[in-house]
């Protein structure tokens, strides 16, 4: 009987944990042990060179303008979609929505149903200098002044990717924080404006910290989607990367070294750096909501 | 350089697929690191060499082509197999026109399994250095000292135009045969320039004395294709060519410490600096994609615009009717000139190659051969608007505007065309380059920082012990 109900487990695991090593775990240590060679992606042998890979990046200053752009990203792009993405969700939701308040939520997430590619190449067009909607339309109201080239001036051109982020994905966080709101329940609302509390204070005092393990979850979600940036780049800027690295991300650099350069080994070795990048935010924003649950 | 290996924008899938097939492959990596990359393929028996048959094909050996599909078809690819299957009638050709052949030949080459012959153009295409590096490629001398196929007395190196093999040469043996030729210049609108009385400039006093006219009749001398800067390069590099002759572009290519403060470089920074300096660039040109750029110049907003010789097919479809584009040399930057004007940046792309690991070798270089015929080159060029390596192939041939002035460029400049090694060699220098000379026509450095900065960048390659280096 105790043997038989082994066999049983086994058989119930086995599959699965096989699947799970050959599908998750061996690429990972596929790629680990890469990005310790010079594996150029098309030769049939690749030799090991230790940390080489490793020290070098910390010498290639188009991979540290990649790094620095992410980092402010990291630090922009979550807090700015869910600053918005707040506003918007308790205008919509709480104890006095907006008018129209359930079609402005289908319109938010529009974005959403687009592909990111498609985005960006829509973008693109609104920021070209001479023929775009955002410099026609400023000189349409008479701010011609404020009219740029922006993707292709290097203190524009990081916000203007940043904006498209922002935009894309602010729609899904509206809709994830509506969700949110409205599973707080209508008495504290009621009691909360009962004690003389305006819009502010509910937002402050009740919405927020009932609304507080979406708004976690949204970090991270945004602090990956932070480190990523590749698509946007890659379309929209110019270089792609460009002006001058202004806009280059990680995944730009690890791209162009892989299949341009024909380095994969070093490639790969940007990607375990990424890897563990996004591994580390994931267990600080973890951890911290896990002190702020306890403290 | 060529239009299918401008920077294209990448779906995000297919980087993950990529990477994933990457991840997936690599168990069968490992163990290609032990086994396969050592492991000798038995050489195969050939077919007797004979007049008829110079390169030995065994007749009934199956031959597989992979063809990259992008704006020139794969028709005239299959045209020449059929004048294979013509010629070995019980050999099975395998056919495949692919858009992505690196991403569908990579794991063939890590295998060790790959085609016979290799069309690696594109965007996703592999990087040949690195190709050479991993010995994947086969030497094709034999193919060129063979006899060409339609011209009695001529060998294939004979019916090449000039810098066809070099361009496809790595330390000293050549690996690739490119089958169409690019030259690079300056476009302008005939009709525009005769209607208003201007004359192509020779020199580039003579270019900014025009450019001052133009801008005072209301249209802007010169756009480029901003969002990628290699294009304002390709004139500016030309015109440093031209001042310093081959010398000046072999120190470039190879690597030499002061190869970037020559000064005929030097000469050529400044005046693309002086070119945006007086306002002579269309503002917002910086930012604009190569479609947006050359719209606009096909709308007679700018006179002038850079390009490769591929302009006119690629505008094919916006041009308006007698607008009539016709490409111009670059001018040159002083009397004191190593070269003449009529030089031309040349070289050729759509580049077949051969797997040093194929099965049927032999087929492959005959497959090139019946390739490389005047015949299958001019049906090429009658199909594409588009100069093929052949010399001669369009002769007899009536040309639209632009192909005629690409030809009688390549005609006027006989033996000086010329070609920078430097960005199929070393890719990282390339970007260094495109990113500076965007710097330098947005006037935010200096002609000085310019060269100092690739410089820098051409030194730390030359240092790089992980870079092949190639010597010219």
């Amino acid at each position: 009987m105790r043997h038989g109900r082994w066999r049983f487990l086994l058989a119930a695991l086995v599959p699965a944990l096989v699947l799970h090593v050959v599908l998750v775990f061996s690429p990972y240590a596929q790629a680990f042990y890469l990005s310790l060679t010079d594996w150029t992606g098309v030769a049939g042998e690749a030799n090991f060179v230790g940390v080489d890979n490793f020290v070098r990046l910390g010498d290639d200053s188009l991979f540290l303008d990649a790094v620095r752009n992410n980092a402010v990203m990291l630090v922009v792009v979550p807090i700015a979609t869910i600053g918005l993405a707040l506003f918007l969700a308790s205008m919509l939701n709480g104890r006095r929505p907006l008018p129209g308040a359930s079609a402005y939520q289908i319109v938010y997430f529009f974005p959403q149903m687009l592909s990111l590619v498609i985005i960006a190449v829509l973008w693109g067009f609104v920021y070209n200098p001479n023929t775009g909607l955002l410099n026609s339309g400023l000189r349409a109201i008479g701010l011609d002044g404020l009219a740029r080239s922006w993707l292709a001036e290097p203190s524009l051109a990081l916000p203007s990717v940043m904006a498209v982020v922002v935009w894309s994905s602010v729609g899904f966080y509206v809709v994830l924080f509506s969700a949110a709101i409205g599973a707080i329940p209508k008495e504290l609302f009621e009691a909360a404006v009962l004690d003389g509390a305006g819009r502010w204070a509910t937002f402050r005092r009740v919405t927020l910290p009932l609304v507080a393990e979406s708004v976690q979850v949204a970090f991270v979600y945004l602090g990956i989607a932070a480190l990523d940036g590749f698509v946007l780049v890659q379309v929209m800027s110019v270089g792609p990367g460009g002006p001058d690295g202004t806009t280059e991300v990680v995944g730009l650099s690890l791209y162009r070294t892989a299949f341009t350069y024909g380095k994969f080994g070093y490639a790969t070795a940007m990607g375990v750096a990424l890897f563990f990048a996004a591994l580390t935010l994931a267990v600080l924003a973890l951890r911290w909501r896990r002190d702020e649950v306890t403290a | 350089m060529n239009p299918e290996s401008l920077p294209r924008p990448y779906p995000r899938r297919t980087l993950l697929r990529t990477a994933g097939l990457a991840a997936v492959t690599a168990p069968l990596l490992s163990a290609c690191v032990t086994s396969a990359g050592k492991e000798e393929k038995p050489a195969q028996a050939g077919g007797a060499k004979t007049a008829e048959n110079p390169l030995g094909v065994k007749a009934d050996a199956p031959l597989e082509v992979v063809v990259f599909k992008g704006g020139y078809g794969d028709d005239y690819a299959i045209k020449a197999e059929q004048q294979y299957t013509a010629k070995y009638p019980q050999a099975k050709i395998d056919h495949k026109g692919l858009q992505k052949v690196g991403e569908a030949m990579q794991p063939r080459f890590v295998a060790g399994d790959p085609p016979d012959v290799v069309d690696n153009t594109g965007a996703g295409r592999l990087d040949i250095a690195t190709l050479v590096g991993a010995k994947q490629v086969t030497d094709l001398a034999e193919l060129l000292a063979a006899p060409a196929f339609d011209q009695p007395g001529k060998t294939v190196r004979d019916t090449l135009l000039p810098g066809v093999i070099e361009d496809g040469t790595f330390d000293g043996s050549t690996v690739t045969l490119n089958f169409t030729y690019t030259v690079w210049g300056v476009w302008y609108s005939k009709s525009l320039f005769a209607e208003r009385g201007w004359t192509y400039p020779k020199t580039w006093a003579e270019m900014l004395a025009l450019c001052e006219t133009i801008k005072k009749a209301g249209i802007a001398p010169w756009t480029y294709q901003g969002k990628y800067a290699e294009y304002i390069n390709d004139p500016l590099l030309t015109m440093a060519a031209k001042a310093g002759g081959l010398d000046l572009v072999k120190a470039v290519d190879n690597l030499d410490p002061a190869a970037w403060s020559q000064p005929g470089l030097k000469q050529a920074a400044e005046a693309f600096a002086e070119l945006a300096g007086k306002g002579y660039i269309m503002s917002g040109s910086e930012a604009l994609s190569h479609t947006e750029a050359q719209a606009a110049w096909c709308q007679k907003k700018a006179a002038f615009i850079p390009c490769g010789s591929w302009l006119e097919s690629e505008q094919k479809e916006v041009t308006p009717a007698g607008f009539d584009m016709v490409m111009g040399t670059v001018p040159s930057a002083s009397s004191g000139d190593r070269l003449p004007v009529t030089a031309v940046q040349a070289s050729s792309s759509e580049s077949y190659l051969v797997p040093a690991q194929a099965k049927n070798r032999a087929g492959g270089l005959e497959y090139l051969r019946i390739l490389f015929a005047k015949e299958s080159a001019t049906a090429f060029a009658q199909a594409n608007s588009t100069l093929p390596a052949v010399a001669g192939a369009t002769d007899g041939l009536t040309l639209t505007s632009g192909l005629g002035s690409v030809r009688d460029a390549v005609t006027a400049a006989g033996p000086d065309a010329f070609n920078y090694r430097f960005r199929t060699w070393y890719a990282p220098l390339a970007k260094a380059v495109d990113d500076a000379t965007a710097e330098l026509v947005n006037r935010r450095i200096s002609a000085a920082d310019w060269s100092a900065r690739i410089q820098k960048a051409s030194d730390s390659l030359a240092k790089d012990s992980t870079v092949k280096k190639y010597k010219r």
